[in-house]
């Protein structure tokens, strides 16, 4: 499955781009940080929640959207 | 009521609405880059009783950002200086400036005293400590952070919606997040996000539109793009918050990282009258400062040269670039008595070159 990643904060500079579009095996949450970490190991020293299609449900394990959002937490103020 | 009068002709507040303004009570945390434009539009709005926290003095590198302070307040307070401004502004309201910091011993207190608690802190323990606070008092959070040129906005803890935790359950690890001074942050994104808290904060005391709860807002200022998602209520996170409920003023969880340590710039610290100046570098370590009376003790011997060290006075603590001597504090503030430490931003390296530009223009 192709999903769009959009990549905030922090993120887009570890990633050079705002946003991508990725094709996954697997449709684990856990496959796909993986897979980040694969291409980006830099992300490892990152924190960050998944939002599935405008959503955020922490306990959710499997990806079963096709728009995928990254947000880092902010400390600035 | 002339002030007024433009909220009052709209019929959504009307003198009604205006008046739960006048009896609302509202406490902001951090006056800095988010807090200024907070304090200044709910002051403008007649937000009965105001509360200022923040232990920190103004600095240069705060002008760009935080709007309330001037070239004439460098060096002191920012609650006290926000307050003096703001009062100014609108003496028809009771503003009270609280110059220290939150702590675990004081964030309940603090909480229950308010109606709404808006987070206008610089550091996540502070944001973690704040809204577990008012997660377990009861009080809506209206929260604000920012990162370069993007912020995020949300209404925790709000008629039991969702809290912090349940957007990042834990604090990560301390250098996955940098804060303003290593980053740099645009000037104008704290204030715009700051006013948006602002209008939270009067929606939720209005009953007005609809308050940013179970949503967080991310907005980047150079696209313009609004992102907004929903958040849902994890009863698993906020339980946690809720069963430390007792342990929570000893932070005997360690939840919060003990207390963050107070640093100051070189130009900050030589206007402090009276203060002990301690390098702990090892011996030999340059660059070597004039400046006299510095007492010397290195780091690997300073818990056994305890008594070396004057627990009255304010102390001014450096080494080489100043991360020394945050760990140093951190030690230190585990000792009764040892709480009035300042580390010195830069170290060695930032003292040696004020003193070469402070003796160039004498020369």
């Amino acid at each position: 499955m192709d999903v769009n990643i959009e990549y905030f904060g922090m993120l887009s500079e570890i990633t050079r781009c705002s946003e991508e579009t990725i094709s996954l095996s697997q449709n684990r949450v856990s496959d796909l940080r993986a897979l980040l970490l694969r291409k980006y190991p830099a992300l490892e020293q990152v924190d960050f929640q998944l939002a599935q299609n405008g959503e955020i449900r922490s306990e959710e394990t499997g990806i079963s959207h096709r728009n995928l959002a990254l947000l880092p937490p902010f400390s600035g103020g | 009521m002339n002030r007024y009068s433009r909220h009052i002709a709209l019929r959504e507040i009307g003198r009604a609405g205006q008046d739960r303004l006048a009896k609302a009570r509202v406490l902001v945390v951090g006056a800095g880059g988010l807090g200024c434009p907070v304090l200044q539009y709910l002051t403008a709005a007649g937000i009965g009783a105001l509360g200022i926290v923040d232990p920190d003095i103004i600095e240069e590198s705060n002008l760009q950002r935080q709007i309330l302070f001037g070239t004439a307040t460098l060096g002191q307070n920012k609650a006290l200086a926000a307050q003096k401004r703001l009062t100014d502004l609108n003496p028809n309201i009771d503003i009270r400036a609280y110059p220290e910091r939150v702590t675990p011993r004081n964030a309940l207190a603090f909480c229950s005293d308010w109606d709404v608690v808006v987070d206008g802190t610089d550091n996540l323990a502070s944001r973690y400590l704040i809204n577990d606070a008012s997660l377990i008092t009861g009080k809506p959070l209206v929260y604000a952070a920012v990162y370069k040129f993007e912020g995020q906005l949300a209404v925790f803890n709000y008629r039991n919606g969702p809290s912090y935790r349940c957007l990042y359950p834990v604090p990560p690890r301390a250098a996955a997040v940098p804060d303003c001074s290593e980053s740099g942050v645009l000037g104008v994104l704290p204030g715009l996000m700051g006013v948006m808290q602002a209008n939270e904060v009067l929606k939720s005391i209005l009953n007005l539109g609809t308050v940013l709860s179970g949503k967080v807002l991310f907005y980047n200022a150079l696209s313009a793009k609004v992102t907004t998602v929903t958040l849902h209520r994890s009863e698993v996170e906020i339980d946690k918050v809720l069963a430390n409920r007792d342990a929570f003023q000893h932070d005997s969880a360690g939840l919060y990282g003990g207390r963050p340590v107070d640093e100051i710039s070189v130009e900050s610290a030589f206007r402090k009258r009276g203060a002990q100046w301690i390098d702990i570098r090892e011996m030999g370590e340059r660059p070597r400062v004039k400046k006299p009376a510095v007492t010397r003790i290195p780091f690997s011997q300073l818990m056994g040269r305890i008594d070396e060290i004057d627990s009255q006075r304010e102390k001014i603590i450096f080494c080489q670039t100043g991360a020394r001597s945050q760990k140093a504090i951190t030690l230190l503030s585990q000792r009764p008595y040892f709480d009035n430490c300042y580390s010195v931003k830069g170290g060695a390296w930032a003292i040696s070159a004020y003193e070469k530009r402070r003796g160039d223009e004498r020369a």
